[in-house]
């Protein structure tokens, strides 16, 4: 048996210690939020959060994660959940949508670490994740402007 | 001024009232024919599908007949309705359509979406639809009030009578107006009445695609749903001679093995199971002639077949004679290679497989051909099938498979799985998997007289044939020769008084497909390259010579004009850094380039800027023109700068984003869109952004730093070995 905290609750699963995270989370618990794109660690299409880091559910075999804190895109914490989406339906920054969730997560990592990022840290910390559909300069925007929400909320 | 459309000529609208209480509006449209064959040999029942339904408490349900891959159709499509209807937009919902005759499109005879046709092919269709349901909403609002039609007005979602002041919701009225006779003419908008149309509302989409429950195919769960992974032939064109399986049903949750036409399935209790299942299997093919492909070995003999003279596709003066005289000649050859789409999500595709019934969901383009195909694979009549067409995670036409390959490869294992079953195809079957743009060469001529004008361009085109094979075959029998092989090469706009072009269609094994702006893809990057070629050569500024030679082309002579003006063509840049221009007109749109490179000692390019114009017609969303210029751009920069799939021994060597890279957000530059503004109809935006953007890059690569590249991806290798040629 392995146990699992996932968006702040507890699961008891019958899985191999090597099963991929990814596929726990997507086939076990049903949370279809965190994508599938290349299942070795190149697009970032399957960000989580493991104890706060982003990490590549697809190549995290569940064993590594028990007993640390699993997030994923459905249970994004609420401090950087808000301005993060708020800012991502501002920009319009979805086109197909399929990674986004990973775009989000990666965002919301990199945004808890260095709450105002400058644009050469934006691309380092966003650069682990792929689009295809090119939604890369919203992305930038979008970063920008839930920074400065962000900051402005906690009135800096 | 208003158009007014009058129905009974070839359309018929359905209303009937709805379950619960409602309006119903059903369009009819039969195929106008020519394009597909098939199509044309179905019998054309009249279907009534609605287009949308008024329920009683008035929230307005649009159905979307295209599918959603990013390109914002699930927001353009309802607007185009709810301008007419005089909707309250925040009312608005959509729903995807189920395949029917009545959602074909308007010009293919089909229910597909691609060519960047979504909004052109429906802007007349959807408007009358709309324009019909508020004409009867109207007429139930006048009988019941017993006041002249004339004198009743609807607006956000209400229909009023000024005269007495009294007003009624489309939902109490939609029951009424289900009675009434559907309009035989209905008056459309004048544009300058346009509410919705022109503004950037807010993407319908959207929201669920920030909070991760927008459901892909990919996510699509079913009770009782097995997950496969198919083994599929190493080469193309290679058979299943026999395999092992013993290994691979020990697997933990394995549940079987089966031969299928396309390789071996391993059904498992999950995507992980089924993979480790597949790795334990032994397979033993017969790899056939595939086996001695190479992408240089194409490479050379499309060389060799480029010295004889191929289908003439246009021909005008006299180009063999003008060169021969030409005081001042050119010659030069293009390479562009294999790509894959790699869409971000890989493909898969749900069936629910029972004795009179077949249920699909995926993410597809092309639902009537996945329908009859499947019914087929199936052994089902096509009314026994059913297609849920889910978000895509990206198309950019691999999920418009004329073979419907994804999905007739579904039924075939849900048949063998006797239970619900989910295809996944790996990143690395994605890539290996075919149906890609085919490899390119070009040979090209100019003459220019003692001026230095252009004054005979021939330029020869060898590669694939994309339509041949599919539904629209019938099209290249009808011309002679594939269209979409020449398009933007048949066409160019300059005025040049000796042109010719022609094509030779070689076939391959190896299956090929339309990609994001399909022939357009190869001929905006030579055609243009060529063109900067000739002005460099003839010391002309290679904006000032397009111009010149474009007199007769205001369309393309403005979007041209307005990216040098914003691109600042002309300023200086300091050394290393070069601007470079292109122009290309497709699927009705014309849109012109300006990008700014660095190229650096070892040949690496970084592309700073891109500045896009870009003329599509009347817009209905300028957002989503911009986003997909965007788009249009970054895909391109990727196959610019990246983009190559090699053949060796008939194996495909790239497999995964390592290898065949893409572009990354620290690769992007900074881009800037400008719209023409246009009363014109509206054209596509989807795939009109792709073609200029490679030969703009390599355009300012020689103005940076004199290196010539004439084989795509730009990488640094060759540009250095270009700057050494020169």
């Amino acid at each position: 048996m392995i146990t699992l905290n996932v968006n702040g609750q507890t699961h008891e699963l019958d899985i191999p210690p090597d099963a991929p995270l990814l596929w726990v989370l997507r086939e076990k618990l049903q949370l279809t939020g965190t994508k599938f794109g290349c299942g070795q660690s190149l697009c970032g299409a399957c960000t989580v959060h493991v104890d706060g880091e982003a990490t590549r559910s697809c190549v995290t075999a569940v064993s590594e994660v028990e007993g640390k804190k699993v997030v994923t895109v459905e249970g994004l914490v609420p401090r950087w959940m808000d301005p993060l989406k708020e800012a991502w339906l501002a920009e319009e920054v979805p086109q197909c949508g399929y990674c986004q969730p990973g775009q989000l997560m990666a965002a919301a990592a990199l945004l808890v670490k260095n709450p105002e990022p400058s644009d050469a840290e934006i691309d380092a910390g966003m650069s682990g994740n792929i689009c295809r559909c090119g939604t890369y300069p919203r992305i930038r925007k979008a970063i920008r402007r839930a920074s400065r929400s962000a900051a402005e909320g906690r009135g800096v | 001024m208003s158009e007014s459309v009058d129905i009974r000529r070839r359309e018929f609208l359905l209303a009937s009232a709805a379950v619960g209480g409602g309006l119903v509006l059903g369009f009819y449209l039969p195929p106008r024919g020519g394009v597909i064959a098939a199509a044309a040999a179905e019998p054309a029942s009249v279907t009534p599908s609605a287009w949308l339904r008024i329920a009683a408490d008035g929230t307005v349900t649009i159905i979307v007949a295209k599918s959603e891959m990013g390109q914002g159709v699930y927001t353009s499509m309802p607007m185009l309705i709810a301008e007419e209807l005089e909707a309250d937009w925040s009312r608005v919902r959509i729903e995807p359509a189920p395949v029917a005759d009545v959602y074909n499109h308007t010009v293919f005879g089909v229910m597909v979406t691609g060519g960047s046709t979504s909004v052109s092919s429906s802007w007349e269709q959807l408007r009358t639809v709309g324009a019909a349901a508020k004409q009867m909403l109207i007429a139930a609002a006048a009988k019941k009030w017993e006041v002249p039609v004339s004198e009743c007005r609807a607006r956000e979602g209400l229909v009023s009578h000024p005269g007495s002041g009294r007003s009624l919701g489309f939902g109490a009225l939609a029951e009424g107006a289900a009675g009434e006779p559907v309009p035989p003419v209905v008056a459309l908008k004048d544009p300058g009445d346009f509410r919705l149309i022109g503004r950037s509302l807010p993407r319908l989409d959207s929201p669920a695609k920030v909070a991760g429950t927008a459901v892909f195919g990919i996510d699509v769960q079913r009770p009782g749903m097995l997950v496969a992974v198919v083994s599929r032939p190493p080469v193309f064109g290679a058979r299943l001679k026999s395999f092992k399986s013993e290994a691979a049903r020990k697997v933990s949750g394995v549940r079987s093995v089966a031969q299928i036409p396309s390789g071996v399935a391993v059904i498992a209790e999950g995507y992980w199971q089924a993979l480790k299942g597949r790795k334990a299997l032994e397979i033993d093919w017969e790899e056939g002639e595939g086996a001695a492909l190479s992408s240089e070995g194409l490479r050379e003999a499309y060389r060799a077949l480029a010295e004889t003279p191929g289908t003439v596709t246009r021909s005008e003066g006299d180009a063999g004679a003008a060169l021969a005289a030409a005081p001042r000649t050119l010659v030069a050859e293009y390479d562009l290679p294999y790509l894959a789409h790699a869409a971000m999500e890989p493909l898969n595709c749900v069936v629910e497989l029972k004795d009179d019934s077949c249920e699909i969901w995926t993410g597809t383009q092309f639902q009537t051909v996945d329908r009859n195909a499947a019914a087929k694979a199936a052994g089902l009549k096509p009314e026994q099938v059913q297609i849920h067409t889910t978000y895509l995670g990206g198309g950019f036409g691999r999920r418009a498979n004329p073979a419907s390959d994804f999905v007739v490869e579904a039924v075939h294992v849900a048949r063998a799985a006797r239970a619900p079953v989910k295809v996944i195809w790996s990143r690395e079957d994605d890539t290996r998997g075919g149906w890609y743009r085919p490899l390119w060469y070009s040979r090209l001529q100019g003459g220019l007289d003692e001026g230095g004008t252009p004054v005979a361009w021939s330029h020869r085109i060898v590669g694939q044939s994309i339509l041949s094979g599919t539904p629209f075959e019938q099209a290249v029998a009808a011309q002679g020769f594939d269209g979409t092989s020449v398009e933007g090469a048949m066409e160019l706009p300059y005025a040049i008084p000796n042109i010719r072009v022609d094509l030779h269609s070689p076939t391959q094994v190896v299956p090929v497909q339309w990609w994001r702006s399909v022939g357009h893809s190869h001929t905006g990057f030579v055609v243009e390259s060529f063109l900067d070629e000739m002005a460099h050569a003839a010391g002309h500024d290679p904006y000032r010579l397009r111009r010149r030679l474009l007199a007769d082309h205001p369309r393309h002579r403005r979007v041209l004009d307005l990216a040098a003006e914003k691109g600042g063509w002309g300023e200086k840049l300091p050394p290393g850094k070069g601007r470079g221009l292109a122009l290309h007109h497709s699927f009705g749109s014309y849109v012109a380039q300006v990008a700014e490179v660095a190229v650096d000692e070892k040949g690496r390019i970084r592309v700073e800027r891109v500045v896009c114009a870009v003329d599509c017609g009347r817009v209905v969303h300028p957002d989503t023109v911009r986003a997909q210029m965007e788009s249009g751009i970054v895909f391109g920069l990727s196959a610019t700068l990246f983009g190559e799939l090699t053949l060796e021994k008939g194996r495909v060597l790239e497999s995964n984003f390592h290898d065949y890279p893409v572009l990354r957000l620290e690769e992007t530059p900074v881009i800037e869109v400008h719209l023409v503004e246009s009363s014109e109809k509206p054209t596509g935006v989807g795939e009109p952004g792709v073609p200029p953007v490679a030969a703009a890059v390599a355009n300012a690569v020689f103005a940076a730093v004199g290196a010539r590249v004439r084989r795509l991806p730009l990488l640094p290798e060759r540009v250095l070995a270009a700057r050494h040629r020169s």
